[in-house]
């Protein structure tokens, strides 16, 4: 008996400490699901449904075509924003640099910004906002496209956007940084003008690269 | 006695001269603070938490020298907005600051910060100049 009790604690203690934890943290999946029933060889079988993001087509800032498609294999961090945004699309994108300098060599991981004001965010406006900005290649691509596409796309991205003259600037729309997984699922929404979330988003990123459901290319 | 005397006015002297002194600071600190405050607001989300500005986008604002040689201008830029371009640090910047729409004391108030902040040593700007300042923007 004199033992068990040390032994007891022991093992207490033993089971507390986080190494040994084996259990691998997920992220939450975000969206509408829905039960679909199909027939598989036979069998009847029952399996959730995700939203996921619907097609979409817009140019990048160096004039390429970018789809839907060119993401597969990617996680990516979706944004929406302007480039004469004068209220919190600096900060948002300050601390969207730390996301990208965390993921540019590999890792694929890409960032999507796109524009809610393409009559005046040209492909020319774009590359030298990019410029500026002082990223390079094809880790962060700045979108132009249609405006209500862009509205339609920002709904299913859980984000809000939509057109005010009385606001600053012209536009209202949040700060929300979104994490897609490579089925394109929401895996995450942070605020993307709050420096200790966007880490919060960086550290996500890695449990998502680590989620073995991740290695497998859709 | 006399030797009295004097040492009591020299200490009166003193007194008062530490007073004068210690209601300047104060004010200074008056100014320093509120205009912290019109920063974080008005301010922060672009030029950031400690005035680094962003990349090549938006300017940092620890131009010591910058802010010596347009001292004058400093109230206009916040009263009209700025536009065309700009040398800081032998770096050039063309964005479009809008107007800030802040009161004549709230921008001396913010130039005070500014000014003192990021690095700067430059010292109180009051409503006083501010509102002369003001008078001859461009």
């Amino acid at each position: 008996m004199r033992i068990i009790i040390p032994a007891f604690a022991a093992m207490l203690l033993w089971s507390a400490c986080s190494f040994n934890k084996n259990d691998q943290k997920r992220l939450p999946i975000y969206g509408n699901r829905e039960a679909v029933t199909k027939t598989l060889n036979g069998k009847t079988v029952t399996d959730t449904v995700y939203q996921t993001i619907p097609k979409f087509e817009y140019v990048n800032q160096y004039g390429k075509t970018i789809t839907n498609k060119s993401l597969d294999g990617s996680i990516y961090v979706a944004d929406f924003f302007f480039t004469s945004c004068p209220s919190i699309c600096p900060i948002m994108h300050r601390n969207m640099l730390n996301v990208y300098n965390e993921f540019k060599n590999g890792g694929n991981v890409k960032i999507l910004s796109y524009s809610i004001d393409p009559s005046h965010d040209s492909v020319a406006v774009l590359k030298t906002y990019a410029d500026k900005l002082g990223i390079a290649g094809d880790t962060w691509w700045l979108l132009q496209g249609k405006k209500e596409e862009t509205y339609k796309l920002a709904e299913s991205y859980l984000v809000a956007v939509k057109e005010d003259k009385g606001a600053e600037g012209g536009y209202v729309h949040s700060g929300y940084f979104v994490l897609i997984d490579k089925q394109k699922r929401i895996r995450g929404t942070y605020n993307g003008t709050d420096e200790k979330e966007v880490s919060k988003l960086i550290t996500d990123i890695k449990t998502l690269q680590a989620d073995p459901e991740q290695s497998i290319v859709q | 006695m006399r030797y009295f005397v004097v040492i009591a006015l020299l200490l009166t002297g003193l007194c008062a001269l530490y007073a004068c002194q210690n209601e300047q600071e104060i004010e200074f600190k008056r100014y320093f603070s509120a205009g912290q405050l019109v920063y974080q607001t008005r301010c922060q989300n672009c030029h950031g938490n400690e005035g680094q500005g962003l990349a090549a986008l938006i300017p940092p604002l620890n131009d010591a020298e910058f802010l010596r040689n347009n001292h004058s201008q400093l109230v206009c830029y916040l009263q009209n907005g700025l536009k065309g371009d700009i040398i800081i640090h032998n770096s050039t910047y063309n964005g479009h600051m809008p107007a800030s729409g802040l009161s004549p004391i709230e921008t001396a108030q913010v130039i005070t910060y500014v000014q003192n902040s990021f690095g700067n040593q430059i010292g109180l700007y009051d409503l006083k100049q501010a509102e002369a300042d003001l008078k001859k923007c461009k």
